[in-house]
């Protein structure tokens, strides 16, 4: 890569990214212009006091309502962005996602076991019992799936991938039958299920800001020797790369980052999907590239959503069922053009 | 600790003392003792399960053998780290395949990978390095293709070249030309004897084909049944009786004068050992 070049994208990207916070924080009910919006968020992160003329009940809308929500938006989209190309990356598997090893799942499974036992009368406080439960879930889930798939001590991606789908199909009948536990109040998992951001916050942001920047620069520092698996376990071997250790680091890590996604935003589908393929078709296979730019379109990609369920729909739409909805049929058209170039090698 | 088999002055490339190998249950190799050594070009050969690829992945360090010592360079093998191995050995797998449409230019260039810094770029040198593997095995017009979209042949060349641009001390093959026409495997046979001859670079190749073998290899190696039953060099090992014993089929074995050296025939009907 050239170093240059590299840098001036990553800036550019920045720069669109930095644009479309502070557009979307504009846009909603109550509309702030940009000016606006820049001078709020300087204060903000200044401490400066705010220039005059600004209506305070704005500041309090963007500052307080909007920027966490939009933060996470584009934290939460990175993060599953990344991951997703960390799973494809690794599984050899172009399908693949978090929901591929029953992260995803598990982190459901989590959830809807608190809000089970919450609707029972346990008293556990909601905000913060339903992500530890989520996040406990999703790592809960991987050291299960790794536990299964270690038998051969070679950790091959056909292993991790059947017993991911054995895991997650146990989850999910699991999941069913807290639902049907659930009785009447099922409409609580329901909506957790399908995603939403409207409950991030600024402790929220405090939390994903590390983890995103931690577990994108962990994928950055393998980029290449996760090139290098995708020529198969044995040629990476003789080439110096320690294959169990790189699926065992990479996993972890791709996992951490799903688990606290789905922990703060629900479960939201085809982000890690649909990402990396849409990337790859861009700009080719190569990790370098496509984990940094991954980070950039997810968060774009689930910026752009949850604005259009907060600001442009006139009722919210659950955001997991947003990027599904546009996502699939966009999947879909992507993969038909393919094959009709006759490139569908992904 | 065990004493050294060897010490870094004999030019022993590798010696293995009584290495034994299963998976599973299943024994592959039982009791191999064998020195390799600089300056011969090696090959490996026997009957299918015979345990010619499980011998090349204990040389590479890829497998650990269950009892036995095995030394490189005058060190145990496990004692190496991982990556300078790779400075010293590189794999020509059997069959080449990479998942993701990497261009043929990108998967050569992976070879550089136990040489570089992890953030480096290429310098001058290495770019100069892949062009040269792409121009010696013929794949420099489709270097900037995906290597998922080549033949199976065109896959195997790009195989080549990524060894070669790894710049090993040796060269291991497995079974490398075996899916290539006689055209390719000749070709690419001949390109890595003449690294061998002009450069130096030791090469340790399983194959299949004996009559290819004995073009190419100075020595043989001939396995059955994961043990040793013969070994030497080619024009005293690769007799009528060795191949009855290896291979339990009746061979007349010439010394060609189209060829320059021994070419085997085979005739019915098939004798068991």
């Amino acid at each position: 890569m050239k170093g240059r070049s590299a840098t001036s994208i990553f800036l550019l990207l920045t720069a669109v990214l930095a644009a479309g916070i502070a557009l979307a924080a504009t846009l909603g009910f109550l509309h702030v212009a940009i000016p606006d919006v820049v001078s709020i968020l300087f204060a903000k992160l200044s401490g400066l006091s705010l220039p005059a003329g600004i209506d305070p009940i704005a500041v309090t809308v963007v500052a307080d309502v909007r920027l966490p929500r939009i933060l996470a938006a584009v934290l939460v989209g990175g993060m599953l962005g990344v991951s997703g190309t960390v799973f494809q990356a690794i599984l050899l598997n172009p399908l693949a996602d978090s929901y591929t090893l029953g992260i995803s799942t598990g982190a459901a499974f989590g959830a809807s076991l608190v809000i089970v036992l919450q609707i029972f009368g346990l008293a556990l406080p909601p905000a913060i019992s339903v992500p530890i439960f989520a996040f406990g879930g999703g790592v809960g889930t991987l050291a299960v799936v790794l536990y299964l798939a270690s038998g051969d001590r070679r950790l091959s991606s056909t292993n991790l991938i059947l017993a991911g789908v054995i895991v997650a199909a146990i989850l999910s009948a699991a999941i069913g039958f807290l639902k049907f536990l659930a009785d009447e109040q099922v409409g609580i998992i329901i909506f957790w299920l399908m995603g939403s951001l409207s409950g991030a916050s600024w402790a929220n942001i405090l939390l994903l800001i590390p983890a995103a920047l931690l577990g994108t620069l962990v994928a950055i520092f393998y980029s290449r020797d996760l090139n290098i698996m995708a020529t198969g376990d044995r040629a990476a071997t003789s080439l110096g790369i320690h294959t169990v250790r790189l699926r065992t680091i990479l996993l972890v890590t791709s996992t951490l980052m799903t688990a606290l996604a789905v922990a703060v935003s629900g479960i939201i589908g085809f982000v890690g999907l649909i990402v990396p393929h849409m990337l790859r078709h861009l700009t080719g296979p190569d990790n370098r590239r496509l984990i940094p730019l991954s980070f950039f379109a997810g968060g774009l990609l689930l910026l752009i959503a949850d604005t259009i369920t907060r600001a442009v729909l006139p009722v919210e739409v659950p955001i997991g069922v947003l990027t599904a909805l546009l996502g699939g049929p966009f999947f879909c058209v992507l993969f038909k053009r393919r094959q009709q170039n006759g490139t569908a090698d992904f | 600790m065990a004493p050294q088999i060897s010490d870094q002055t004999d030019n022993r490339l590798w010696s293995l003392r009584e290495v034994s190998f299963s998976y599973g249950t299943t024994p592959v190799l039982r009791d191999v003792s064998l020195d390799l050594h600089r300056g011969c070009c090696y090959g490996i050969l026997g009957p299918n399960g015979s345990g010619k690829t499980t011998l090349l992945d204990l040389l590479s360090g890829l497998l650990l053998p269950q009892s036995g010592r095995i030394e490189f360079n005058g060190r145990a093998l496990q004692a190496w780290p991982k990556k300078q191995l790779a400075q010293m050995l590189a794999l020509v797998p059997q069959d080449f395949m990479v998942r993701f449409g990497f261009s043929v230019r990108e998967v050569v260039e992976m070879g550089l990978h136990p040489r570089l810094h992890r953030f480096a770029g290429l310098s001058e040198h290495d770019q100069a390095l892949i062009e040269e593997a792409l121009a010696v095995t013929g794949i420099e017009n489709m270097a900037d293709r995906p290597v998922t979209r080549l033949s199976g042949g065109e896959k195997q060349r790009v195989a080549v070249a990524r060894a070669l641009a790894q710049q090993p001390e040796v060269l291991l093959l497995d079974e490398a030309t075996s899916n290539l026409d006689i055209h390719h495997s000749l070709e690419i046979l001949h390109l890595i004897r003449q690294r061998f001859e002009q450069q130096g670079m030791q090469v340790i190749a399983v194959m299949h084909d004996l009559n290819l073998a004995s073009f190419f290899c100075d020595r043989l190696i001939f396995l059955k049944q994961g043990r040793i039953v013969s070994q030497g060099p080619t024009d005293a090992v690769l007799t009528p009786e060795t191949i009855a014993k290896v291979y339990g089929v009746e061979a007349e074995i010439t010394a060609n004068t189209f060829t320059n050296c021994r070419q085997v025939s085979f005739r019915l009907p098939i004798i068991n050992p």
